[in-house]
């Protein structure tokens, strides 16, 4: 048994996040003959600027969504989180250089409010993640179009740079969300709050039984959910000059779930990565500005996204059958000493239940 | 509420081996259904003390019609969310059936019940296909269903190039979704419409189909599915049937929505219904996740999320402001019955250990 389980398994064994970089490459390929024959370049200066611009909004929203997704969470009000703090920064700033900090502070401070309020509702009160954050949505919404127009606020000239600026093809607003990536990457493998969210979402109950205070973890990683989604609220503010109420129509909720999910990370929590949501969100942009590029009827951009959503999934799906397949939380080290327990059983029955053993 | 237990009749009774049936009213109101019963007479109550006509047999048959799209959906979401699963995809298929029939009809009466059976079809088609990509490719259903709405909307607009759909409905299928056809001259309550009459009639079918073994394997694979395929359960079958069940009512609601609206289809006429199925079922007390939940629960969730509306209006609350209201009042009452929930359980531990 031990034995045939061992030949099972792969030559190379790719990492969930890895397949996704393989089908971001393979995508970049496929596009890049298709221009090719068209006459295009696809790592032209414009087109990759293109690319990475479209990156940067879902970017933030969906390294936000990776947090709530890994603690077996939902959050489907950022979109409304958005809308109303971009609509924050623009009335706060009034175009006037001198509250450009006030005008930051209070659009993320609202953002972490209401991730505070999100966690709360979803840990003390038991709503489940998905009413709750609907429900906040709707509430949000109400707010937003009582007390907004459409379009309101100004920020000031500076500020729009956040929008506009790039460093050769790389924007500024791609370049930060990458970096946002980077500390919230380090957030997740390095700290205590990582690792606890890693737990909570792999089972609740085991968690608190072994000391996590569940309920902390998962409004820290609500509030950080929010205030990523007030960031992009920041970068509409800056991309249109002003706070737009309407960007709550555009579907970032369920977009960022899809490029979460697209990234490798279990809807059921416990698993997943940073670099994977990052390299989601990459080929739903590369999709979004081929279609663009390539002239795709609008009707049937969606179909595709449909199409590729289901079949990355069902991907995935098949891999986390395989008994062998690792969890995302444990190293390859881990994991190789789990091979070797499984091929050569030692004494201590113990050792067979370490990280990295069979499930 | 008052709390039930430590009224002096009830240890007697429980004694006696029975339990009195106040005792028994009482406990139901402290259960998730029973909020949103106490919610939804309420809501009856404010709204007919605002405008007594809205309490006529009449008026409520009618606002009953105008209910049956949002209950139909709810009774085919709650197959879906008692299995442990979700069907995002129930909105998109309201729009392409509204689709198939406005540009097949063509405002022709003949083959109008050709039309409906082949729209049927599809529905069940589609179920079938969300069914196999959950259970034999292993796709969450969240995505799978949000895919395949993307799908079906995207492939609709294709069709019918978007926006009003060329083509219209035929006055005879318009019968089945309009309030005037039924039958007609009930005493007391004028016409019951043919929409009323179908809503019944598959909440029945659905009640019985619940208490059917098929029923109670749905609810135990809900509950736990790899406890269920040990027992022997083809949990397999039972979620694929789940969803074809949601879809298929889904398109019935279609039929009624789309004959309810108007002869041309707009395609915007599924939006965000399934958000407000999944609402109906879920403020009904059906947990999400699945194995729990009554039938009765969902649609009355359904009725009391479709009461809001004509309270707002009663009550003036502004258009704008009336999204912000529905929100409160759905995270509370689910935060309530979560509560009332956790509580019941806590009394039968101590039951059991006395």
């Amino acid at each position: 048994m031990t034995t045939a389980l061992a030949a099972r398994r792969p030559k190379m064994h790719l990492s969930t996040t890895q397949v996704v970089l393989v089908a971001l490459a393979a995508l970049v390929v496929v596009l890049t003959v298709w221009y090719a024959i068209r006459g295009q370049n696809f790592f032209s200066f414009n087109n990759l600027a293109d690319v990475l611009t479209r990156s940067s909004l879902l970017g933030f929203v969906a390294i936000g969504q990776t947090l709530v997704i890994l603690g077996r969470s939902l959050d489907l009000s950022v979109g409304y989180v958005v809308a109303l703090t971009s609509l924050v920064a623009g009335t706060t700033m009034a175009g006037e250089s001198g509250r450009l900090g006030l005008g930051i502070a209070a659009a993320l401070g609202v953002a972490a409010a209401i991730g505070l309020a999100n966690g709360i509702v979803v840990t003390y009160l038991k709503v489940n993640p998905f009413i709750a954050t609907v429900g906040m949505g709707l509430m949000l919404k109400g707010f937003i179009d009582v007390y907004y127009s459409a379009q309101e606020g100004a920020v000031p000239e500076g500020y729009k740079q956040f929008g506009y600026y790039r460093i050769g093809p790389l924007p500024v607003s791609t370049l930060v969300m990458l970096v946002f990536g980077a500390l919230i990457l380090v957030l997740l493998i390095k700290t205590r709050f990582g690792a606890h969210l890693f737990a909570v979402g792999g089972s609740d109950d085991v968690a608190r039984l072994s000391g996590v205070r569940t309920h902390r973890t998962l409004i820290i990683a609500h509030v950080v959910c929010s205030v990523a989604a007030g960031i992009a609220g920041l970068l509409i503010a800056a991309r249109f000059g002003l706070g737009s109420a309407q960007v709550y129509n555009d579907g970032l909720d369920l977009d960022s779930v899809a490029a979460v999910v697209l990234g490798g990370t279990l809807l059921m929590g416990g698993r997943g990565s940073i670099g994977g949501t990052v390299a989601g969100v990459m080929i739903l942009s590369v999709l979004s500005s081929a279609f663009n590029v390539l002239d795709v009827n609008p009707f049937l951009k969606n179909v595709i996204r449909g199409v590729i959503i289901i079949l990355a999934v069902a991907l995935y799906a098949r891999r986390q059958i395989d008994p062998l397949s690792r969890r995302a939380r444990f190293n390859a080290r881990g994991e190789r000493r789990a091979a070797e327990i499984v091929d050569h059983p030692v004494a201590d029955p113990l050792a067979t239940t370490g990280p990295g053993g069979n499930r | 509420m008052t709390a039930p237990s430590h009224t002096p009749e009830a240890p007697a009774a429980d004694a006696a081996g029975g339990i009195t049936l106040g005792r028994r009213v009482l406990n139901y109101l402290a259960s998730g259904a029973g909020i949103v019963l106490v919610l939804l007479i309420a809501i009856l109550v404010v709204i007919i003390a605002k405008n007594p006509s809205a309490g006529e047999p009449e008026a409520l048959v009618n606002s009953l019609h105008k209910a049956t799209p949002l209950l139909l959906l709810a009774i085919g979401q709650y197959f879906v969310i008692v299995v442990g699963e979700f069907d995002l995809s129930v909105g998109a298929i309201v729009t392409t059936q509204a689709a198939i029939a406005a540009v097949l009809l063509n405002k022709q009466d003949e083959g109008t019940y050709g039309v409906i059976a082949l729209m049927l079809v599809v529905g069940l088609a589609v179920g079938l296909v969300n069914g196999l990509i959950i259970t034999l490719l292993k796709v969450p259903s969240f995505i799978a269903t949000l895919a395949m709405m993307l799908v079906l909307v995207g492939a609709t607009n294709l069709w019918t190039g978007g926006g009003i759909v060329k083509g219209a409905l035929s006055d005879e299928f318009r019968k089945i979704g309009r309030p005037l056809f039924g039958i007609e001259n009930v005493p007391g309550v004028g016409t019951i419409s043919w929409a009323v009459i179908i809503v019944v009639v598959v909440g029945v079918l659905a009640g019985f189909l619940m208490k059917s073994s098929f029923g109670r394997v749905l609810m135990v694979t809900g509950d736990n599915d790899k406890a269920a395929a040990f027992a022997g359960s083809r949990t397999n079958v039972t979620k694929i049937a789940a969803f074809m069940l949601s879809s298929v009512i889904a398109t019935i609601a279609a039929i009624i929505l789309a004959g309810n609206t108007s002869s041309t289809v707009d395609l915007s006429i599924g939006n965000g219904l399934e958000f407000q199925a999944i609402t109906a079922v879920v403020l009904g007390g059906v947990v999400l996740g699945g194995g729990a939940g009554s039938l009765f629960a969902a649609i009355l969730g359904a009725l009391t999320l479709y009461f809001i509306e004509p309270l707002f209006r009663e009550l003036g609350v502004s258009p704008e402001l009336r999204p912000a209201v529905q929100g409160f009042i759905l995270i509370v009452a689910v935060a309530y019955a979560a509560r009332s929930g956790s509580l019941r359980r806590r009394k039968g531990t101590e039951k059991r250990q006395s």
